[in-house]
């Protein structure tokens, strides 16, 4: 064919239709043109945040103070943590809604075991994360195996699961922890040094820096485009300075909570796996084709194993995080709404319920914004009542959101 | 796309004995023999229905044969997953393709078999990616855009190009030229042309008996899921479309025949 095109044209723009899009402005062009086709990535979560701070913070000025900003990172990370599990279900387009019922089974779990039985916490904690495990693998059975819808699973297991918790907590129905423990310290009190949080906080800029330079320097080498020097240094630059910014503000109070940098590590680890691994890869294929993932040689019954087992132990390791959190274990645990934030933080931070689509920065985004609203809406003193409405209807936006970008993107081809 | 690992020209890769597939009660293939040797193509032509996507299916390893042995490489195998077919070396190209709309063209090509698992390599998929379709004269404009947003030709060299990825020894190509181009349909038969060269063995579905003859070193007709005979190229449209269609008396000798008698008219 008759494609002679200068040797110095790197490999991906060889293509005369396609646009150079490698300065900044070529960044920001196609930045507006990804939202505009429907591929809003975390913007409807920056603009929902902006929000809630602005309208909280002008009812309650305390809204915005260090220290509650602090307790509501420590709130955070117990749901977070279970949100980043759905995550996992969501992207193959499957759901877990018995995420609370595992999460208050786990925290039950860890009193029984450590508090009544008397055995170390480590194994009280390895218990219920192996709980966990397993309850995933029975829903990865009843799906794989006999083909039984993860809603409907998952919706037995909720009661079973829930069941379990009353049975294993007996008539007493609540169990303290001790305050001195290293589990209720770890949920309630422990935060960073401020040079260590100030420290962690350069990583990530280094990492884009570093890692981008290398990148570029590779694909250079190999005769493809890169990002330019410029953008890679804004980049890291803003990531460096908002990060400092915000240790910096967290410290005027507490400080940064350790479980907060625990949940943020899960969450890092979770994105690598999902971004640059051949698992991730082939769990955003299952997502989005589950024939031609199939045809391509992927396992399919083992993504669906993997992921499910994931997201139940997640869901038990948010429990034992709760616990500590509360320093107890309850049958309220696990009850109520957090299951419906779980979910409901990983749909607003963009992972689509209609699967093959999603992040794991979505938990973390996500959860951030229910918990500031769930926190603005206590500070204000509402009932509990227009608690659920107002977080009932934030969810429901958050969803039609989902599907309406979902329309657009198919509208524009971009799956 | 080495020749590292091919065996010599003309070993038998691929022989069928007996092979059917029910579902339920409807029979698509009974009694299918069939063979392919390396560094031949044979094509399968049939009417609609006539079983010559099950039977690639049965290959491929999407559906299990009811009865019947496949052999391959001389010893009798088990096609009970696509994964298996893979490793054997049986490549298949889909009619429908089978891409994930949601992933862009170089995940989708290497999906299933990337290079380092643990920390995946994007530039070099990539850099293979643009060499591969370039050796396919692809006209893609970027490897890093969803398969959604390409046309239906341009799925279909991708598709193309990821059956050749994992070094095969077998390709199946289910109709691969139905949604081409004039050029594009040249390239593909010119890549046919190569790959049997490498010594690789070919099996295509087409409808399109020009493009069949052009490449074909024999020509298999299928005929409501049976054996219906097989024909070199240089049998007449006339004998193929007779045994496609089971009668020398069909829609397409009439058709001729009026023509024919149109002609004489005049």
């Amino acid at each position: 064919m008759s494609d002679v095109k200068p040797a110095t044209q790197p490999l991906d723009r060889a293509d005369e239709r396609v646009r150079n899009d490698d300065s900044l402005s070529g960044a920001v062009r196609q930045f507006v043109d990804r939202v505009r086709s429907g591929d809003l990535g975390i913007l409807p979560v920056a603009v929902g945040l902006v929000v809630i701070s602005v309208v909280f913070s002008s009812l309650n000025p305390v809204f915005l103070l260090p220290n509650n900003l602090v307790n509501l990172l420590f709130d955070c990370a117990t749901v977070g943590v279970i949100s980043l599990g759905i995550v996992c279900v969501l992207m193959l387009g499957e759901i877990d809604l018995s995420v609370g019922s595992m999460s208050g089974l786990a925290s039950a779990m860890v009193g029984v075991v450590w508090v009544n039985m008397g055995l170390p916490l480590p194994i009280a904690i390895g218990a219920a994360l192996l709980a966990g495990l397993v309850i995933g693998f029975v829903y990865a059975t009843l799906y794989t195996r006999l083909g039984m819808p993860s809603f409907v699973a998952t919706l037995a297991g909720l009661l079973a699961i829930l069941g379990m918790q009353l049975y294993i907590l007996g008539p007493t129905g609540s169990i303290n922890l001790p305050f001195s423990s290293p589990l209720v310290a770890f949920g309630q009190l422990l935060v960073m040094p401020a040079w260590l949080s100030h420290g962690l906080a350069l990583i990530p800029g280094l990492v884009v820096l570093i890692g981008g330079l290398n990148t570029a320097r590779r694909r250079r080498e190999a005769g493809l485009t890169a990002l330019p020097m410029s953008l890679l240094l804004i980049k890291a630059g803003v990531l460096t300075a908002a990060l400092q910014f915000a240790v910096w503000y967290l410290n005027l109070g507490r400080g940064v909570p350790w479980m907060f940098g625990l949940f943020v590590g899960l969450v890092v680890a979770m994105q690598y796996a999902l971004t640059r691994t051949k698992w991730g890869r082939s769990l955003f294929a299952v997502g989005g084709n589950r024939e031609a993932a199939r045809r391509s040689g992927i396992n399919v019954r083992r993504i669906y194993y993997s992921a499910f087992m994931l997201c139940s132990t997640l869901a038990a390791l948010g429990g034992v995080l709760a616990a500590g959190r509360l320093a107890s274990s309850s049958q309220q645990a696990g009850t109520g709404d957090v299951n419906l934030n779980a979910i409901a933080a990983a749909v607003i931070g963009g992972t689509s319920l209609f699967g093959g689509r999603g992040s794991a920065w979505a938990a973390l985004l996500g959860i951030i914004v229910i918990q500031a609203i769930s926190n603005g809406l206590t500070l204000l003193n509402l009932s509990s009542s227009l608690r659920y409405m107002i977080t009932g209807g934030v969810l429901a936006i958050a969803v039609i959101v989902d599907s309406l970008a979902r329309q657009s993107r198919a509208t524009h081809g971009r799956g | 796309m080495t020749d590292a690992n091919t065996p010599p020209k003309g070993e038998l890769l691929l022989q069928l004995e007996g092979v059917s597939k029910n579902f339920g009660a409807v029979s698509a293939l009974s009694d299918i023999e069939l063979e392919v040797h390396a560094g031949e193509v044979v094509a399968l032509v049939g009417d609609n229905g006539a079983g010559k996507s099950t039977l690639v299916k049965v290959l491929a390893g999407v559906h299990q044969p009811s009865a019947g042995v496949v052999r391959f490489m001389g010893k009798p195998v088990t096609l009970d997953s696509p994964a298996k077919a893979l490793d054997l070396g049986i490549a298949t190209v889909f009619q429908d393709l089978a891409l994930c709309e949601n992933l862009d063209v170089v995940s989708n090509l290497f999906l299933g078999h990337e290079i380092s698992p643990w920390r995946l390599d994007e530039v070099q998929m990539e850099v293979r990616a643009w060499t591969l379709l370039r050796e396919l004269a692809a006209r893609i404009p970027s490897v890093r855009e969803p398969v959604a947003s390409l046309s239906g030709g341009q799925r279909q060299t991708v598709a193309i190009a990821r059956s050749l990825l994992t070094d095969p020894k077998i390709i199946m190509l289910d109709e691969p030229t139905a949604a081409l181009g004039v050029a594009q349909t040249a390239e593909v038969l010119n890549l046919i042309d190569r790959v049997r060269a490498r010594g690789l063995g070919v099996i295509i579905i087409s409808h399109n008996m020009e493009d069949v003859r052009a490449v074909a070193d024999r020509i298999v007709v299928l005929r409501l899921g049976k054996n219906g005979g097989v024909f070199t190229p240089d049998s007449s449209n006339q004998e193929l479309v007779a045994a496609i269609t089971g009668a020398s008396e069909n829609a397409v000798s009439r058709r001729a025949s009026r023509k024919a008698a149109e002609v004489h008219d005049e």
